[in-house]
């Protein structure tokens, strides 16, 4: 099957690659680039676990195929920590359990950078509105929506005191 | 005559103050898993490996005329075709706890006819994913479609088609089982209380499906088998069988689950088809369900049961027996047995002094997937059938739902229940009126009569019932009268090694991480016996080929069991510890007390030996020591069951099984919306007792999702199949799982009554809300439909089925 050229600038480094016209960007972002942290749940539109953020707007990879993000920037889980830092929200979900089995963790934690980019002081209803976009199966949620909210303090508070906030 | 011996297990003192037990520690699995590093059965590559995928049925039931693989062996990318019929040369038939195996024989690929949507005829083994599925258009199947079994109970007819002709019936399985003097019960009783109840088909459904990796090797003719589902760690010479090959050809390695909710439980089948095709092909394969192949083909819905009750009861409200009559539609296979009902059987009573049980069980075969594990196994419908009976009785006698429950809680302990099963220690009252006030029941009631009088419909659903824990595998055969066997543990094993730096590794032998938190739970109980910090703690898995016996996660086992292996295995520690520290402080080591991670003369605290400095002298110079004292400190405890006995000869009393009982109460409070049919939660406690707590955060974790599955099952979530035997819900639109607007934040308590018999008094509590929710959903939405004469005794509670209640009671069109 022929291939096509593209480009993607994924976690800040811009990558050269061909791939089938049909390859799907999870598909892409998990085997040619190695980022296995994005995970696939469904494939089919549902349920978010494969979510990354696409020019900073969350997207489903599983729907999307990897020439249709062509010259994009694409940020996923592995684009989170810096080095041995772990990025607020991860913190976050450690100290408040919003993970059980880790799955949809990736997803979920790409969709609340975007939730905390658009708007640092999120209420916790409008939370549970956004995160309603991925399923969890593990948790009930309550604990993901405590995570952000607490994220966001200290995401405001550090960005308040000057600090560089990772994102 | 029923004669049972019944010994109880000596009582055990717990330790007065715990520093680690029973903290809310973070996880210490977590960091690898935010960071997107978890290490799953998708992430595993290996060179050369290849990829399998699997061409389905599109017929419930049909006859496989012909397979033509010639198209698809040519395609690009392909390495290999196997169909049913050349699988069936190249493996054995997977392993089956059912009875009568051989009559409905179960193989990872159909052979001569297909039995449900979506099973396997055969399978493709490519480069990648995308040519094995492109193949898998090529293969050309003709089918002679045969009339499909559907309905369970059309099934049980004489003249209906037969899903499995050797068996010459569909019923699997139909037995009457008599517990105490239940016609006496009934005769003597003031009122009989009588429903009919249905409980449909939902499952797990993790967000990660099922997996392996396979790697063959010519030489031995063994294999290496990397997969997700790896629990009945004991029984893995089982698919060894499968395989034809002798059991210690086969190391099976544990990968974490991305989920599980007992779905991932001896998935046999998938590691099975990995490894049939790297043999054949010589490379690794990977086979990884999508999940199209999941909901249709995973070998593990949920219940599906039909239940005719009778309940007798006196006029003040004391419930005297329970009269029981269930059909279970076990769909194709019938892979684990009717252990579903044994599950049942644990707690049939609930929390009430009930005297008398009879239970009729049929397991009925149809044109479905099969039934395997779902977060209780058949209790939690138990459960449900249970509560709503109780709260119809309380209806017709005109009694509040919480009188009608303390009037018949138990509440002297250790009970045996009529079955036989012992309910090891609880406090109800407390649970409950711990509920009532933690859910404001007064004022919700309140609440509801303003509401009623402004024409809405507010529900009040208040259920408590029981989650046994820990099994005994005399659940699976107790059924048959033969063959007996003796009394079956089911083990679990713990191996710690203190290395000359004085860190701790535990090594644990069975698939345990599968969304729960084994390793943080290990950690906690090393800490507690050694006086470290959790988070230096490494835990690690054995794969299966030097494993210890286990058995892995299932029936809410596993805190209970590796607390008991860690226990053992430290108290070997310390004891090789304890005379290497009185060799060195030239001590008795009978004056040595432990204390603060190390041991002391007791009263001299100053002569004393930390556990490193006693550590690196096992380690590096065993030569100081005495002449049996080997190098090293390492040891290794196998844990068996603590408490199981034998059923009698004539099943009159089924014996100890499921002996360490949790209990729990939920009060949700919903809203109907009577135009549509919605249903939202305004409020919602739950208090659970599952004994002495070890991280009461990663208990309240499975409180709130397993109540969020619960509330799946009780509102939204079926695997429906069509009157044709079509599965109508083969995609998460049409399988709705319940995101965060569905579930709302619990207000969670707990309650701790130790169970006399565990180490630190634990009970198990991991399937948590999933085996109440459903009873407190059904129970709130039928309270708040009770001025309009609706009750409605079918789960789930879709808008559908809501609307059609009221309409069939004379509400709206
Ligand atoms: S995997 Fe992409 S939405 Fe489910
Ligand atoms: S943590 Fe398991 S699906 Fe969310």
């Amino acid at each position: 099957m022929s291939t096509r050229e593209i480009t993607l600038t994924v976690n800040g480094r811009r990558t050269t690659l061909s791939v089938e016209p049909r390859k799907l960007l999870v598909d892409v972002l998990r085997e040619d680039l190695g980022l296995v942290g994005t995970h696939i749940g469904c494939e089919h539109g549902v349920c978010g676990t494969c979510t990354v953020l696409r020019d900073g707007r969350s997207i489903r990879s599983c729907t999307t195929f990897a020439v249709q993000a062509d010259g994009a920037d694409i940020r996923t889980v592995e684009g989170l920590a810096q080095g041995p830092e772990l990025h607020p929200l991860q913190e976050a979900f450690w100290e408040k359990q919003g993970l059980q089995c880790g799955y949809c963790t990736p997803g979920m934690l790409m969709r609340c950078v975007e939730i905390l980019e658009r708007d640092p002081d999120p209420t916790p209803q409008s939370v549970r509105e956004q995160i309603a976009s991925n399923l969890c199966r593990c948790t009930g949620y309550a604990t993901i929506t405590e995570a952000v909210c607490a994220a966001a303090e200290v995401m405001r508070s550090g960005a308040r005191a000057g600090t560089e906030v990772a994102s | 005559m029923t004669t049972v011996d019944r010994p109880t297990p000596p009582v055990r003192t717990h330790k007065a103050e715990r520093t680690w037990v029973g903290k809310s520690i973070r996880r210490v699995e977590d960091p690898r898993f935010l960071r997107g590093r978890g290490g799953y059965i998708a992430d595993l590559v290996l060179p050369g490996m290849l990829h399998a995928a699997v061409l389905r049925s599109p017929h419930p039931h049909a006859r496989i005329v012909s397979i033509d693989t010639s198209r698809a062996e040519a395609a690009p990318g392909v390495h290999a075709v196997v169909t049913g019929a050349q699988a069936a040369e190249l493996t054995d038939p997977l392993p089956d706890f059912g009875p009568n195996p051989a009559a409905h024989t179960w193989r990872c690929l159909a052979v001569d006819k297909v039995r449900y949507v979506g099973e396997g005829v055969a399978v493709v083994v490519a480069d990648d994913r995308y040519l094995a599925e492109d193949a898998l258009e090529l293969i050309d199947v003709e089918y002679e479609p045969l009339p499909p079994v559907v309905d369970p109970l059309a099934a049980l007819a004489d003249d209906a088609p037969l899903v499995h002709e050797p068996l010459g019936s569909n019923c699997a399985y139909d037995r009457t089982f008599e517990f105490g003097d239940v016609a006496g019960d009934f005769e003597r009783a003031d009122v009989v209380v009588t429903d009919q109840l249905r409980w449909h088909r939902s499952g797990g459904q993790p967000l990660e499906t099922v997996g392996a990796v396979a790697e063959h090797d010519p030489a031995t003719g063994g294999f290496r088998v990397h997969t997700n589902s790896l629990s009945f760690t004991s029984y893995l010479f089982m698919v060894a069988t499968a395989l034809k090959i002798p059991a210690n050809r086969l190391d099976i390695v544990p990968m974490p689950a991305g989920g599980s909710f007992g779905s991932k439980l001896f998935v046999t089948k998938p590691l099975v088809i990995a490894a049939m095709c790297a043999r054949l092909t010589g490379r690794p394969v990977r086979y990884l369900e999508d999940r199209v192949d999941n909901m249709a083909n995973c070998d593990h819905h949920g219940s599906d049961r039909h239940y005719d009750v009778r309940m007798a009861l006196t006029r003040d409200g004391k419930i005297t027996a329970i009269d029981i009559d269930t059909v279970d539609d076990y769909g194709a296979y019938i892979q684990f047995g009717v252990g579903h009902h044994g599950n049942a059987l644990a707690q049939v009573v609930g929390p009430y002094t009930i005297g008398s049980v009879r239970y009729r069980v049929r397991a009925v075969l149809t044109n479905k997937n099969q039934q395997g594990a779902y977060r209780g196994f058949g209790s939690e419908v138990n459960n449900w059938m249970l509560e709503q009976m109780v709260d119809k009785a309380a209806r017709e006698l005109g009694m509040d739902p919480v009188e009608i429950r303390r009037r018949n809680f138990i509440r002297s302990f250790p009970h045996f229940i009529p079955t036989g099963n012992v309910y090891d220690s609880g406090d109800y009252d407390a649970v409950l009126d711990k509920t009532l006030e933690l859910g404001r029941y007064e004022h919700w009631r309140e609440v509801q009569e303003q509401a009623r009088a402004e024409g809405r419909y507010i529900g009040i659903g208040l259920i408590t019932a029981q989650e046994r824990s820990v099994f005994s595998a005399t659940e699976f055969w107790f059924w048959f009268d033969e063959p007996g066997a003796p009394v079956t543990s089911m083990p679990e094993s713990v191996t710690l090694k203190v290395d000359a730096t004085g860190a701790i590794t535990a090594t644990l032998y069975s698939c345990a991480f599968w969304g729960n938190s084994p390793e943080t739970m290990v950690a906690q109980l090393v800490a507690e016996e050694f006086d470290c910090d959790p988070h230096d703690v490494s835990v690690v898995y054995q794969s299966s080929k030097n494993g210890l016996p286990a058995t892995g996660p299932g029936g809410s086992r596993t805190t209970v069991m590796l607390a008991g292996a860690v226990e053992g295995a430290s108290a070997k520690i310390k004891e090789k510890a304890r005379r290497a520290a009185a060799h060195l402080l030239e001590a008795d080591p009978d004056d040595l007390e432990w204390r603060d991670g190390g041991f002391e003369v007791r009263g001299v605290p100053e002569k004393r030996k930390t556990l490193s400095e006693i550590a690196i002298m096992l380690h590096l110079f065993k030569h100081s020591f005495d002449e049996d004292v080997e190098s090293g400190l390492e040891e290794s405890k196998v844990f068996d069951h603590p408490y199981t006995t034998m059923p009698s000869a004539d099943r009159k009393d089924l014996g100890v099984f499921y002996p360490f009982m949790g209990h729990a109460c939920h009060l949700p409070v919903v809203e109907v919306d009577v135009e549509t049919g919605v249903v939202t939660f305004l409020d919602y406690a739950a208090v659970h007792d599952c004994g002495t707590l070890v991280n009461p955060r990663s208990l309240a974790g499975h409180i709130q999702g397993g109540t969020a599955q619960g509330i799946g099952t009780a509102l939204y979530e079926e695997f429906v199949y069509g009157p044709d035997g079509q599965l109508q819900t083969t995609s998460y639109l049409d399988y709705p799982i319940p995101t965060s607007l569905e579930v709302p934040e619990l207000k969670i308590g707990h309650v701790e009554t130790p169970s006399p018999w565990t180490p630190h008094g634990i009970k198990g509590g991991g399937e948590g809300g999933r085996m109440m929710a459903p009873a407190a959903i059904n129970a709130a939405v039928n309270d708040a439909l009770a001025p309009l004469g609706v009750r409605i005794t079918e789960l789930p509670l879709t808008p559908d089925r809501i609307r059609a209640a009221l309409r069939a009671a004379g509400h709206g069109s």
